[in-house]
């Protein structure tokens, strides 16, 4: 579990109907650590007697200590995080607010950066801009959006010659081999978006001979909802049950079963706990294990995983 | 100034010694009687006070003299420094990364004073008063990391985070144990590794990225390492290889009580802000045989430890020909008591 | 002649898996005498793969001349012949300077070869995962002296004589793809004068 800051909400912010920007700063003003562009937090929130944590990419300044922001998309089927932010969380509000965790850098090497993104998947690529402003790095960056309306990149992203907007409902769709084609050697191209957007960056990527190396997705999510299944617990023998809008690893969190977590969105390997027996299937949506790994349902990653079955007992 | 710095030097006439101070506050690295690798992580800073744990980087009596070989060594060879073009960031983190925690835990050493990105560096021991504007390395006589590093005792290894691995894409090393760094910039975490033995069998690199790659902001850790050299010689450099190498066979039951030392390092971890780099610090302490025997629970078990070492790793750690002479003298010092837990001198 | 096995050695060895063609993408290639063969056994795999292919030979005397032609006949865009290595560096790098993300390396010949242009490459900005190897030819290794940083071409034999500074040094597996050298240190450093029988060096 990474190192938490009580921050106070200092700014609430619409910036479309569904989208919300949100400032935290120290209560005593004093300076929080900086982070690299693409870096996000986990926000703790004390839902109604539920804890929840959800991950957000910062937007604000990298070397700006003076605060830190988020832009949170209200999902209103989802499990409740993005709710709660927009629902019950306003100016004065005091939440606790993991330290900065980077996976989803820049590679500094890059001749040139490619920035791609799609929809609320603009979020680390706001503060990858400044820096890339600030260390002087040649850079694109290709905006996809519905609407203007639900364009909330629009009012966050500078004007200038880098920055491209395409907005589907004026016809202007983003294609992403055009953008990948013809890029000089040493250029870096990073997407963030909905599956459908990375899956067709990657493919495009593919086709035009990219090395996997220099194509880079954003690679955690927010856990998928399912149905509701059963644990047991290796030491003590405890059954545990997983609802459909819960995690497993919150599910063991609200038992106060200990599990080590960092970003809560299977990429950083921290919750990967083993498993003594499985009658059934594990549904793997981390990013972590290999598909050998995966085949072997030996392990499981609680923050993003869930299962299917009769029987599976946690290494706990 | 409350601090006495030696005079000494490390190379010559090896005038280096430890004060009875030093040698009992000395990070002894065996905690049992016997020792193999393991990944025997703790966190840093933190530690009894006045051990050299107790602040993020240690300045002991030794400072003055080893900047002062830090920089005998750099004339003679400047690729001793290097940063690959996109390690400048990561040199910044760690100028603002030392410079506060030097300030803060030895402020009657060192001061600093900010004003936004204009900053003012005091260093009164290396009587250094510098102005320079963070992030402006025109403002600066060296790189940043450079420019840091020549003020900071021990090694430095800057790992950039890329593909699941660590590069070490940058560094100031004068003081290693036989690597170099000229050869090794540039290289991921198992390439640099790969000379070493046995390690890799056991998983011990595997597991040790996986370490690394998980330290954050606000955590740092540190292990032990260790290895034997003639003469207190920081520079033991393949570079420089065939000028020391004639040493290793200078040692005589007669004097290598005080010609052989152990060679301690004391490596930690820490991740930086802005570049999002690892910078793995090495700092190197050495105390002869008959120094560490007076403390005598670390004279019994090193005499344990090297007498029972796996000749493979006696090889690696380079004291093969001298191990003989080594065990047979520390014997004296060994009466078959049973020794406390722990590193620390009882 | 097929790639030469190397026996299994550090992680820092570089290994050099064989040529695989990717079709008609974008490619430079670079040979020498011996590993041009390789070149046109990647032809006969899949002869698309010379259709946006420039290829760099680097050989001189009658071999490289029917080499030359041998090349120019599956017909690639553009065949450069050059006497050695070294003349090819200034095409080498203003190829790379101009070549487009997609672009496929392709590299067959010695480990000397492979290993320069691969450093030139990476430090261009080409991707390691871009680039395609394949050994052939006689075993003889590119060496630094780690002592005085004298590059020693072709050494076939441990110890060897840095043709430098003049130490004997020992042949280490360890490599630097930055470099593109195996790294040679002083053999009688401990024991001045006492030098071990030079061995052949072995794949
Ligand atoms: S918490 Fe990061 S993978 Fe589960």
């Amino acid at each position: 579990m990474s190192r938490q800051m009580l921050l106070r909400v200092t700014e609430v912010e619409p910036l479309t109907p569904l989208v919300t920007r949100f400032r935290f700063e120290h209560p005593e003003r004093a300076a929080l650590p900086l982070f690299s562009g693409g870096a996000h937090v986990v926000v703790e929130m004390p839902d109604d007697g539920v804890l929840r944590r959800n991950a957000y990419s910062l937007i604000s300044d990298p070397y700006d200590g003076s605060g830190y922001e988020i832009a949170v998309r209200r999902e209103d089927t989802g499990r409740g995080g993005s709710r709660f932010m927009h629902g019950q969380v306003a100016t004065g509000t005091d939440l606790r607010v993991s330290l900065p965790l980077n996976l989803f850098a820049l590679d500094p090497r890059a001749k040139k950066h490619v920035l791609i993104a799609g929809g609320i998947g603009i979020t680390p690529f706001l503060a990858q801009l400044r820096q890339l402003e600030r260390l002087q790095q040649p850079y694109e960056l290709h905006y996809a959006a519905r609407s203007q309306a639900e364009a909330a990149g629009l009012k966050l992203l500078p004007q200038t010659a880098q920055v491209h907007v395409h907005i589907s409902e004026n016809g202007d769709r983003m294609d992403p081999g055009a953008l990948l084609e013809g890029q000089p050697i040493g250029t870096h191209a990073y997407v963030c978006g909905p599956e459908g957007l990375i899956a067709a960056v990657m493919d495009a990527g593919a086709r035009l001979g990219w090395p996997p190396s220099a194509l880079h997705a954003e690679a955690f999510a927010a856990p998928p909802p399912g149905e509701a299944f059963r644990v047991t617990i290796g030491s003590t023998g405890a059954e545990i049950e997983v609802g459909p809008h819960q995690s497993l690893l919150e599910a063991l969190e609200a038992a106060e079963v200990e599990v080590d977590w960092s970003c809560r969105g299977g990429a950083c390997g921290r919750c990967e706990t083993g498993v003594r027996a499985c009658h059934g299937r594990i549904e793997h949506h981390d990013h972590w294990l290999s598909p050998e790994e995966r085949a072997a349902q030996t392990k499981i990653m609680p923050c993003m995983s869930r299962f299917r079955g009769d029987r599976l007992v946690l290494d706990l | 100034m409350t601090k006495h710095f030696n005079d000494e030097t490390f190379r010559g006439d090896y005038t280096y010694y430890n004060s009875p101070e030093a040698i009992r506050r000395f990070p002894f690295p065996f905690d049992r009687d016997s020792y193999m690798y393991s990944v025997n992580i703790e966190q840093h800073p933190g530690g009894p006070a006045g051990s050299p744990f107790e602040y993020a980087f240690d300045v002991d009596e030794h400072y003055v003299a080893e900047m002062k070989d830090r920089a005998i060594t750099l004339a003679e060879d400047p690729l001793r420094c290097q940063s690959l073009p996109h390690m400048e960031l990561a040199g910044w983190d760690l100028l603002e990364l030392i410079m506060e925690a030097k300030a803060r835990d030895y402020p009657d050493l060192f001061g600093l004073h900010k004003d936004g990105d204009r900053w003012h560096w005091i260093n009164r021991p290396l009587r250094i008063d510098q102005r320079f504007t963070f992030l402006d390395a025109t403002t600066l006589p060296y790189g940043p990391m450079e420019y840091i590093t020549r003020q900071a005792q021990g090694d430095f290894a800057l790992l950039h985070e890329r593909e699941g691995n660590l590069w070490m894409d940058a560094g100031m090393v004068t003081s290693q144990a036989d690597w170099s760094l000229d050869f090794d910039v540039g290289m991921n975490f198992f390439e640099w590794h790969a000379p070493v033995p046995k390690a890799k069998k056991m998983g011990v690199f595997d597991k040790a990225l996986k370490f690394l790659l998980a330290v954050q902001q606000g955590q740092a850790y540190r292990r032990l390492n260790w290895t034997m050299t003639v003469n207190p010689r920081l520079d033991t450099s393949p570079e420089n290889y065939h000028k020391w190498g004639p040493e290793k066979r200078t040692i005589t039951p007669q004097n290598v009580g005080r010609k052989q030392f152990l060679r301690v390092e004391l490596q930690s971890f820490w991740r930086l802000p802005r570049s999002n780099a690892i910078v793995f610090p090495i700092r190197c302490y050495l105390a002869c045989l008959d120094d560490l025997a007076s403390q005598p629970k670390w004279g019994r078990r090193l005499h344990r430890v090297l007498r029972d070492l796996d000749p493979v790793l006696v090889e690696y750690k380079g004291f093969a020909v001298n191990r003989d002479i080594i065990v047979a003298h520390l014997a004296r010092y060994d009466d078959g008591a049973p020794t406390s837990p722990g590193i620390f001198p009882d | 002649m097929p790639n030469t096995q190397f026996s299994p050695s550090i992680d820092s060895r570089p290994v050099y898996p064989g040529l695989t063609p990717h079709g008609a993408s974008p490619a430079i290639m670079v040979a020498d005498a011996e590993g041009a063969a390789a070149l046109r056994e990647l032809a006969a795999r899949d002869a698309s793969v010379m259709d946006r292919a420039q290829v760099v030979l680097a050989a001189g005397g009658a071999a490289g001349l029917a080499e030359a032609r041998a090349l120019q006949a599956l017909q690639p865009k553009g065949v450069s012949h050059e006497p050695d290595l070294a003349a090819a560096l200034p095409l080498l790098r203003r190829l790379l300077a101009e070549a487009r993300m997609g672009t496929r390396l392709y590299l067959a010949g010695s480990e000397g070869l492979i290993g320069q242009v691969s450093a030139l490459a990476l430090d261009a900005g080409l991707p390691a995962d871009a680039i395609e190897s394949e050994h052939r030819g006689p075993i003889a290794r590119r060496m630094q002296c780690v002592h005085c940083k004298g590059i020693t071409e072709g050494v076939t034999t441990d110890p060897f004589t840095c043709s430098h500074c003049g130490l004997t040094l020992f042949v280490r597996d360890h490599f630097s793809r930055r470099l593109g050298v195996f790294q040679g240190v002083c053999v009688d450093a401990e024991t001045p004068g006492i030098i071990p029988e030079p061995q052949e060096i072995r794949p």
